[in-house]
């Protein structure tokens, strides 16, 4: 198989209500606009609960499985700590990781039944070395003023792994994907998302 | 130019370029998008929540009768609710279109069992086609009507969650009208009336159609050989299809678009063409025990491949090669981290009403709904979920089983949409059997677990229109209930006197939780009947007796720390209430004994 055939994978995680799903829409957006073929699952129906939310994004000349194969992840984009550790094990061993340093506590922890796992960014590092990217999206979408397009802050600093891509492709995307009004607040969380990385 | 869109978003568009003029549906998942985008996109189709899938199934049957393009759509279990209609629908034939959707859920993301909706179609003596992406759901869906018209049958299409919640390109096309005049015959009765006299005659003609359809699936595009290694050739259809060319993309595929009836001579000619022919797929060995039925000898099936959950491109690979799959490292055991539960939103009204129930030491018939997350600890007050509307009828027969006994000790439960769908016909039976079980409805003014749907208790329809809403103390009283109570769940202590009360009356009761919308239901104001937008602990109080943890509110979490109240009480730790996520219910207020938890400011 060509190198340009070959499909690429992407692994976002996150937690209800973190944007994980428009990241990914806008991902869709913008690799179709790039030519690709295109295939994102998503498993929906309780999330809005507070139950992690993955979505499996892949492109290549021809995707036929919609999920990622257990293991061949090639980018893992998570929104959160925990749910960053949590899907480890289905990245490449050359796989590249962008971690948003957000923690949000589940259950069994708010409880003092279960400690929140410590160390993540090092457990990464100590696998993944220099591919383990850490970026505090929070914070960034706060002094943007809007803690928001924490999600769109993320895009814009996984948007560095694609260099042949235009910008201009994510921005569309951006404005196709929102409503006029969070237009220039979302192109600036990009923005400041790309800068960041 | 192609469009990146959900399964069930083809499923909409394909429906819409065919011309179906009605589509009807009640909310499940992973179905529930089709109707919410038929009624958002295409105001061309007349589209509707109905009260359940039978009734769907119902009014999209008599909109083809009419001689207009159809559809209803469901999840699978709706498809038990909908059979009895859909059984002898096979038998009168159809006139315009009719398309059913059904929506298997294999892993059970979100149900209560893993049903395999193929078995329907040989059951019921109906076509099915199953599409294993986007832009198969789109063709499949025109590709459907057209086999209906064709044949004088409904058609059924099935996805599963991996496809019908998964996004892809779709290359769309324009809405074509049917050419079918509307209108109804009297002179058809012999064909609709499914008496003995006129059912024997339509029973040949099911089975004259089936040998038509035979010949039409080895005829139609929707079925595909793909000849590549002779060596290995490999029937499946749908996701298994896209799981298996995806890990060996060098064998000789059998691809089934259309998964009934079988393409025989196709499956002939397969069997010819290749050394060896594996059988993939997901749940049932349904293609295989036809297969094996017609004679055939099969290397590979239901031997190596799981008849449960989901397949993955990783188990198809690992099913396949055997010890010589590799395994990719594991570096962090998953099992070990804390998991992630689903969990009733802060501020809900379930969680307070849970509460009571669990004080009052109840055993709870549960329904399907967000509340059936109350079964997790530590709330566990929910002791048995079946279907839609079993909770009314499963508690009248154990109070009838156990006689006065039962008097006090139990109650069944379930949601406004629950109550709406099956619940009706349990509490009626209560109120006429001479029962004396209680039945509490939870109504938040929305179906809420599938995505915030409308229903008839909601007073909107599906586009937003005002509509008629059903008062359900009124149907409570026409059912014979003589005591009809109403509760604010917020209140523990007032709900637990009323539920005792009820619980213990040797008489059919129901209980309607009033003023207590979803949380996410923005219409409603549901902040709006809260005090103070915000609750905090009082450091100087908080004894760390960890009682305000046991509502499993999102926003109350436990801060390890040893120290003491103001007043010397020592404690090993803290309760801290999240301001970002309090919204101001006051139920941990009331649990709270030492009168810790106070109002504070946004």
């Amino acid at each position: 198989m060509k190198k340009d055939e070959k499909t690429t994978n992407i692994f976002l995680s996150g937690v209800g209500g973190q944007g994980a799903i428009l990241a990914s829409n806008i991902l869709g957006e913008v690799f179709i606009r790039a030519g690709y073929d295109v295939k994102k699952a998503e498993v929906h129906g309780m999330a809005q609960r507070g139950g992690d939310v993955t979505t499996h994004f892949r492109f290549g000349k021809k995707v036929y499985s919609p999920i990622i194969k257990y293991g061949d992840v090639d980018y893992l984009l998570s929104f959160e700590l925990l749910e960053a550790l949590r899907y480890i094990n289905w990245v490449k061993p050359d796989g590249k990781i962008v971690i948003n340093t957000q923690e949000i506590l589940p259950p069994s922890v708010s409880l003092g039944q279960m400690q929140y796992p410590k160390g993540v960014e090092d457990t990464f590092k100590k696998y993944f070395k220099n591919n383990v990217h850490v970026i505090n999206g929070m914070g960034i979408a706060k002094d943007l003023g809007n803690l928001q397009a924490q999600n769109v802050v993320l895009v814009g600093a996984f948007s560095n792994f694609f260099p042949k891509i235009k910008e201009a492709y994510f921005i569309d995307a951006i404005k196709k994907l929102l409503a006029p009004k969070l237009h220039d607040l979302n192109i600036k969380a990009f923005e400041a998302g790309r800068k960041a990385l | 130019m192609k469009e990146i869109m959900q399964g069930n978003a083809a499923i909409a568009r394909g429906a819409w370029e065919a011309g179906v003029k009605v589509a009807a549906a009640y909310p499940g998942t992973p179905s529930s998008e089709i109707l919410k985008d038929v009624a958002d996109n295409y105001p061309e189709i007349y589209a509707e929540w109905s009260p359940n899938e039978m009734v769907a199934v119902q009014v999209a049957a008599g909109a083809a009768l009419a001689g207009a393009r159809a559809m209803a759509s469901m999840k699978h279990v709706g498809m038990n609710v909908a059979s009895d209609a859909l059984m002898t629908l096979a038998y009168t034939g159809i006139k315009g279109g009719l398309m059913i959707v059904v929506a298997d859920d294999p892993n059970v993301h979100s149900s209560q069992n893993e049903q395999d909706s193929r078995n329907w179609a040989r059951f019921g003596k109906v076509p099915m086609l199953e599409p294993g992406d986007a832009q198969e759901c789109y063709e499949f869906t025109k590709a459907s009507f057209d086999i209906s018209e064709k044949f004088d049958t409904p058609v059924l299409l099935r996805t599963v969650t991996r496809i019908a919640h998964a996004d892809s390109l779709v290359q769309t096309g324009k809405r074509v009208e049917s050419k079918m005049p509307l209108g109804l015959d009297p002179k058809e009765a012999p064909k609709y009336v499914m008496v003995p006299a006129h059912v024997r005659p339509r029973r040949k003609a099911v089975e004259e159609r089936m040998r038509k359809l035979e010949a039409f699936a080895d005829k139609t595009k929707l079925n595909k050989m793909e000849i590549n290694s002779k060596s290995v050739g490999i029937i499946a259809s749908g996701s298994a299809y896209m799981y298996a060319k995806e890990v060996f993309p060098e064998y000789s595929f059998l691809k089934l678009g259309m998964v009934w009836p079988l393409p025989k001579k196709m499956i002939a000619d397969f069997f010819k063409q290749v050394k060896k022919v594996m059988i993939i797929e997901e749940l049932d060995p349904f293609f295989e025990t036809e297969i094996k039925a017609m004679g055939y000898k099969i290397f590979h099936g239901k031997d190596i491949i799981p008849n449960m959950y989901e397949l993955s491109p990783e188990i198809v690979e690992q099913a396949v090669k055997g010890k010589a799959y590799k395994a990719p490292k594991v570096r962090v055991k998953p099992e070990d981290l804390p998991r992630r539960p689903p969990n009733l939103c802060a501020g809900c009204s379930h969680r307070p009403l849970f509460y009571a129930l669990k004080k009052l030491g109840a055993f709870v018939f549960g329904d399907i709904g967000c509340y059936t997350l109350a079964v997790a600890p530590p709330i566990s007050a929910l002791h048995t979920t079946i279907c839609m509307g079993a909770g009314g009828g499963m508690v009248h027969g154990a109070m009838k089983a156990m006689g006065k006994d039962a008097l006090g000790k139990m109650v069944a439960v379930l949601g406004d949409s629950t109550f709406l769908h099956s619940g009706l016909a349990p509490l009626m039976n209560a109120g006429y059997n001479k029962g004396n079980s209680t039945t509490i409805v939870l109504d938040n003014r929305i179906t809420g677990m599938t995505g915030h749907q409308e229903h008839a208790g909601t007073g909107f329809t599906v586009r937003g229109e005002l509509a008629n809403q059903v008062d359900y103390a009124q149907i409570g009283k026409a059912l014979g209930i003589k005591n009809i109570r109403y509760v604010d769940p917020y209140n523990i202590k007032e709900t637990m006197e009323v539920v005792k009360e009820e619980m213990n009356r040797d008489e059919a009761s129901l209980i309607l939780c009033k003023d207590s919308p979803c949380m996410l239901l923005r219409r409603a104001k549901p902040l709006e009947r809260f005090k103070n937008p915000l609750y905090a602990v009082n450091m100087d109080k908080c004894r760390g007796c960890k009682m305000c943890l046991e509502i499993n509110c999102p926003a109350i979490s436990w801060r390890e720390g040893a120290g003491q109240t103001k007043d010397g009480q020592k404690r090993k730790g803290t309760a801290y209430i999240n301001p970002d996520q309090c919204v101001g219910c006051e139920v941990c207020v009331q649990v709270c004994k030492f009168d810790a938890i106070e109002p504070a400011k946004k």
